[in-house]
């Protein structure tokens, strides 16, 4: 087995890129969130599920849950680089991870499309 | 002639004799000549000559006396003993395998160093005198060429402890980033695709332990950034 040390996968610009841009996503979503929220008198069941059934909400609330998916993906994989170092466990680890959030984000549009 | 005891606590381990490191507790007289840490030290070595460390010009230009002083990495010939109180605990630079006592094995450091090959790639025949730079192109080197390799700062980093192998660190990114902005130097895409990886540059978290620690003062997380930004402006 080569022991070298492996680098150069070129891809580490573009998930630095993409943490900060769906920081930014999130952070918004939340501002806009309870600035409109903020607006409603009261708030009931029937009040908050037209509030979220609206177009524009979905919208949103779309962006927010991917870029929430694809940080927690970038931020959870971080951990496993620096603290698994078997290519076997860090591997499953990853994939269990992908699954894991494909899965839960899959379940919340499906929420938020059944509204 | 005022004089004070001064308590240590220093790390020993000495490989031929020892079976694990233990902490040695030792004291030492010193008086008003006595200025920085590494004077002290000289006085212990003098009193318990089996204590081992590396010290050269004694004024923060070699590098060689960095350790880790009550926590905290730094330069012995620079610390002053008027901010040391107490015990004084004295241990080698975090991260790094110990040969003897303050002296650790710098191979992993200088291997990352060598990475981004420190020196200007200029395929031009040499001209008749300098290489010319305007005094704007050489201010952007100011704060990135007077790293003296120390190490403080990438083993107070812990993206550098979990992955030396992998992270070139603060310092050896502090240095790819001088020679990525000098303007007399024609590797800068080539220097960049060095450097665009997971682990190489972006197990920086930006924590910026080794900006707090670095004797020099300068800011390797901002060379870090910078590099960041041209990775962005190259593919946008």
């Amino acid at each position: 087995m080569v022991k070298n040390i492996i680098v150069g996968a070129h891809y580490g610009l573009k998930d630095w890129l993409a943490q900060r841009i769906t920081a930014v996503v999130m952070a918004a979503y939340t501002v806009i969130l309870f600035i409109l929220l903020a607006g409603q008198e009261r708030i009931t069941h029937e009040t908050w599920r037209a509030f979220m059934a609206g177009g524009f909400m979905r919208f949103l609330s779309f962006l927010f849950i991917v870029s929430l998916m694809y940080h927690a993906w970038v931020g959870v994989r971080d951990i496993w680089m620096d603290y698994v170092k078997p290519t076997g466990l860090r591997l499953a680890l990853h994939v269990l991870t992908l699954l894991a959030l494909v899965g839960c984000t899959g379940w919340a549009v499906s929420i938020i499309w059944r509204l | 002639m005022t004089t004070r005891t001064m308590q240590f606590k220093i790390y020993r381990y000495d490989p031929d004799r020892d079976d694990k490191p233990y902490m040695q507790d030792i004291s030492v007289e010193v008086d008003a000549t006595d200025r920085k840490l590494l004077d002290a030290m000289v006085k212990l070595k003098a009193k318990d000559d089996t204590l081992s460390f590396r010290r050269s010009c004694r004024e923060g230009v070699c590098g060689s006396d960095a350790l880790n002083i009550n926590g905290r990495n730094g330069l012995a010939c620079l610390t002053d003993l008027r901010d040391l109180t107490g015990t004084v605990v004295l241990r080698p630079l975090p991260g790094l395998p110990v040969i003897r006592d303050l002296i650790v094995d710098m191979t992993q450091f200088f291997k990352q160093y060598h990475s981004i090959k420190p020196y200007l790639i200029n395929n031009d025949p040499p001209p008749e005198t300098e290489r010319l730079q305007t005094p704007e192109e050489r201010d952007e080197l100011n704060g990135v060429y007077e790293c003296i390799l120390c190490a403080c700062c990438s083993t107070s980093c812990p993206s550098f402890w979990w992955n030396p192998d992998k992270f070139v660190g603060p310092a050896g990114l502090l240095q790819a980033y001088r020679f990525i902005a000098d303007t007399r130097d024609q590797a800068t895409s080539e220097r960049l695709d060095n450097l665009e990886d997971p682990y190489r540059l972006f197990r920086c978290h930006t924590i910026m332990n080794c900006v707090d620690v670095c004797p020099k003062g300068l800011n390797p997380t901002r060379a870090i950034g910078k590099i960041k930004d041209m990775m962005v402006r190259r593919v946008i």
